[in-house]
């Protein structure tokens, strides 16, 4: 037993309690099943859609193969393919159609008789030749019309081809094309920074709560204050958050990379990373605060659910306008003026970022607004929480805990 | 040095759960903290601890206001127990010693020292949930004691312990005291009271009716002779001495038990010579009010408007 005059201990320094508090919620959640799992998911998801979507594009579309009876066919069937955007692969005749044929690969014989073309196939004619084969017929018609006129059908189906109208846009800015892949990381910002925004407010929501249940906070405030706590819990698990964020956004761009997806694709990956972090961080601090301090008025559990959901519902709002309009219509007046409303910023700039259709003042104004906002509401939740977090028992009504608010 | 409880008051809305508690707890020092249920020993014991703000007055030690860096040095077990279910014994006990100021050395050779101690060392790799209940108390015992506090406040320690913790824990407080630590704690068991406390407080209604040595409450009452004289005759006590009253009488087949207050200022050794008068005395001696009575007649003589809180 020690002297009780002379204590082991120092002094503890608010910044050194809100470090210890937060890096006990690092340690405790990083190495929980439900965190590594999830985690591992998320990676393997992004990863595997990568790949996934690299494969499904690299695919070379497969010709289609047709035989025919000489090479003056052979000429024919490529000039028709070619205006028809059939893809196909011609190869000469053994003689018997029938042995042409039996080979399963060989979509269609085509024999040329003068005027006549003679398509023979095995049961019913391949649904992507039908336009080739009508376009041959006709061309072979034209032919034969122009040389009993006396004309050179080579001559007239040069000019033929070559042939092409004048196009002249009269707004082209108006009709900017959207590339899928925009579209597609636009779709995997929003769900990923909803998933991130989502697990780390119901985290900071049941820790609160675990703490308060669990009646572990009456022997934390007889050390720390309860802004400490709260402010400790919120960097904690935000870090945890930002690290989980930062991975998969990380593995998102490298698998980008990796599987060649962005190939002359308009989508800038890093700003749509960098801005998917800064979001996570601005949002989360704001989701944070308000779910702490509703958090704190109850003492079970189960009363978790019940009183984080309204706020649940105001964060699955920008979700739903961000993953089913913003992908296809970025700039719908809807999608741009919803960004600017602090507590939908989160969700709904990103996805504008990574789709390439916002502004840097744009940003700068939502930043700033989200900024302003987090400052009141960490003010507010921290008073909120003091008051409440040392009243066991039923739900305290939010009402009365503002009125509990006082200046000390 | 001491710790200082002065006039402490607090309302719940028109609840007035403290009215002016006052009591010191010197150091070396163990002082029971008795009441009924609702009567404000929790309330004091949290305010003390700053978990609870009092509408007025004052907590102090060694003169000066008990402040968060004082409460450091502070060892609490609040009545309704309280640790993260599932971390582990270790580890929780370490991080309170740290979240008091320890460095993680000594948080982690104190850790080490009192769950040997309190006999839960083979489970230190274990989630406290685990633990039966029992030895969650000791953890919660443990996490009182873990930052070596230099004030001991302990609400309910012994509820719920069995005879075995219940003497470890005795023997651990009172080595606490004579390390110098003023120890507090509260509890129902008063027989456990009257043996491990130097001082009392008996509080009611948020008022302390009583403070003292468990002998300085007891003066004040008449003193009680106990005397065992199987073949007195009925009347020979008034006989005696006049004004003398049997307060209790138990009679069996070969002893009669009586328990005698005398008026003031006579001996007992009149009832004595009396006794031996009749027969044979087989057991003679003083009763000494034990702290059951003592309490039940300090809550009840004004316990008409008796609350719950």
């Amino acid at each position: 037993m020690s002297n009780p005059q002379a204590p082991s201990y120092e002094p503890l320094g608010v910044g050194r309690a809100i470090t210890m508090i937060a890096w006990r919620e690092i340690v405790t959640r990083a190495r929980s099943k439900a965190f590594i799992i999830t985690t591992l998911m998320l990676l393997l998801g992004i990863l595997g859609g990568g790949y996934t979507v690299s494969v499904l594009t690299d695919r070379e579309p497969e010709p289609i193969a047709v035989v025919v009876d000489a090479q003056a066919t052979a000429t024919a069937v490529e000039n028709a393919a070619e205006q028809t955007g059939t893809l196909v692969e011609v190869t000469t005749s053994s003689g018997d159609i029938e042995a042409d044929l039996v080979d399963t690969d060989v979509a269609a014989h085509v024999a040329i008789e003068g005027q006549a073309v003679d398509v023979t196939v095995w049961q019913e004619l391949d649904g992507g030749l039908a336009a080739m084969v009508a376009v041959l017929a006709q061309q072979v018609a034209l032919d034969t019309a122009i040389s009993d006129l006396g004309g050179d059908p080579a001559e007239v189906d040069a000019a033929v081809l070559g042939a092409a109208p004048a196009i002249t846009p009269l707004d082209p800015e108006g009709a900017q094309e959207i590339d899928p892949s925009q579209s597609i990381l636009g779709l995997i910002t929003g769900i990923l920074i909803f998933i991130g925004l989502m697990m780390t407010g119901q985290m900071v929501a049941q820790g609160v709560v675990e703490e308060k249940s669990s009646r572990v906070v009456e022997l934390l405030l007889a050390t720390v204050r309860p802004w400490h706590l709260i402010t400790g819990k919120v960097l904690g698990i935000g870090a945890l958050g930002l690290l989980q964020v930062a991975l998969v956004g990380g593995a998102g761009a490298a698998s980008a990379a990796m599987f060649g997806l962005l190939e002359n694709s308009p989508v800038r990956m890093g700003s749509a990373v960098g801005w998917l972090v800064v979001w996570f961080v601005l949002g989360y601090a704001m989701y944070a605060f308000i779910l702490g301090a509703l958090a704190s008025l109850v003492s079970r559990q189960e009363d978790v659910g019940s009183v984080i959901s309204p706020v649940m519902v105001v964060l699955v709002i920008p979700y739903m306008v961000g993953v089913s309009i913003a992908p296809y219509d970025p700039d719908s007046s809807l999608v741009v003026g919803l960004s600017y409303v602090p507590l939908f910023s989160p969700i709904l700039m990103p996805i504008r970022s990574a789709m390439g259709s916002v502004e840097m003042w744009e940003l700068l104004v939502a930043v700033g607004a989200s900024v302003v906002l987090i400052v009141l509401l960490a003010a507010l939740a921290g008073a909120i929480y003091s008051r409440a977090i040392v009243r066991t028992g039923s739900r305290i009504p939010l009402r009365e805990a503002f009125s509990q608010l006082r200046s000390s | 040095m001491a710790l200082e409880i002065d006039g402490l008051t607090k309302s719940y809305g028109t609840l007035r759960a403290l009215d002016g508690v006052s009591f010191t707890v010197r150091p070396g020092e163990i002082f029971g903290f008795v009441g009924s249920n609702g009567a404000g020993k929790t309330t004091t014991m949290r305010i003390t601890l700053g978990v609870l703000d009092a509408d007025a007055g004052q907590v102090r030690w060694r003169g000066a206001p008990l402040d968060l860096s004082a409460r450091r040095h502070v060892g609490y077990m609040p009545e309704e127990r309280g640790l993260y279910p599932s971390m582990k014994v270790g580890e929780q006990l370490v991080y309170l010693a740290r979240l008091h100021g320890m460095s993680a050395s000594a948080a982690t050779q104190a850790m080490e020292r009192w769950t040997a101690r309190l006999g839960i060392a083979e489970r230190r790799a274990d989630e406290v949930q685990k633990l039966s209940l029992g030895n969650q108390q000791r953890v919660q015992l443990c996490a009182a004691l873990v930052h070596e506090p230099q004030i001991l406040v302990l609400d309910e320690p012994f509820s719920g312990l069995d005879p075995v913790a219940v003497d470890v824990m005795s023997t651990v407080l009172r080595e606490r005291a004579d390390a110098g630590v003023p120890v507090i704690f509260s509890s129902h068991q008063l027989e456990l009271v009257e043996r491990l406390c130097d001082r009392v407080g008996i509080i009611r209604a948020g008022q302390m009716v009583a403070v003292g040595t468990v002998d300085e409450l007891r003066t004040g009452g008449a003193p009680r002779w106990r005397v065992d004289a199987p073949a007195a005759p009925p009347g020979w006590v008034e006989t005696a001495v006049p004004g003398a009253r049997i307060v209790r009488r138990l009679q069996t087949p070969d002893s009669l038990v009586v328990d005698v207050e005398l008026p003031e200022g006579r001996d007992g050794q009149e009832i004595l010579q009396a006794a031996i008068a009749t027969g044979p005395v087989r057991e003679f001696g003083p009763v000494r009010t034990p702290l059951t009575e003592l309490f039940r007649h300090v809550v009840s003589t004004t316990t008409s408007e008796a609350r719950s809180a």
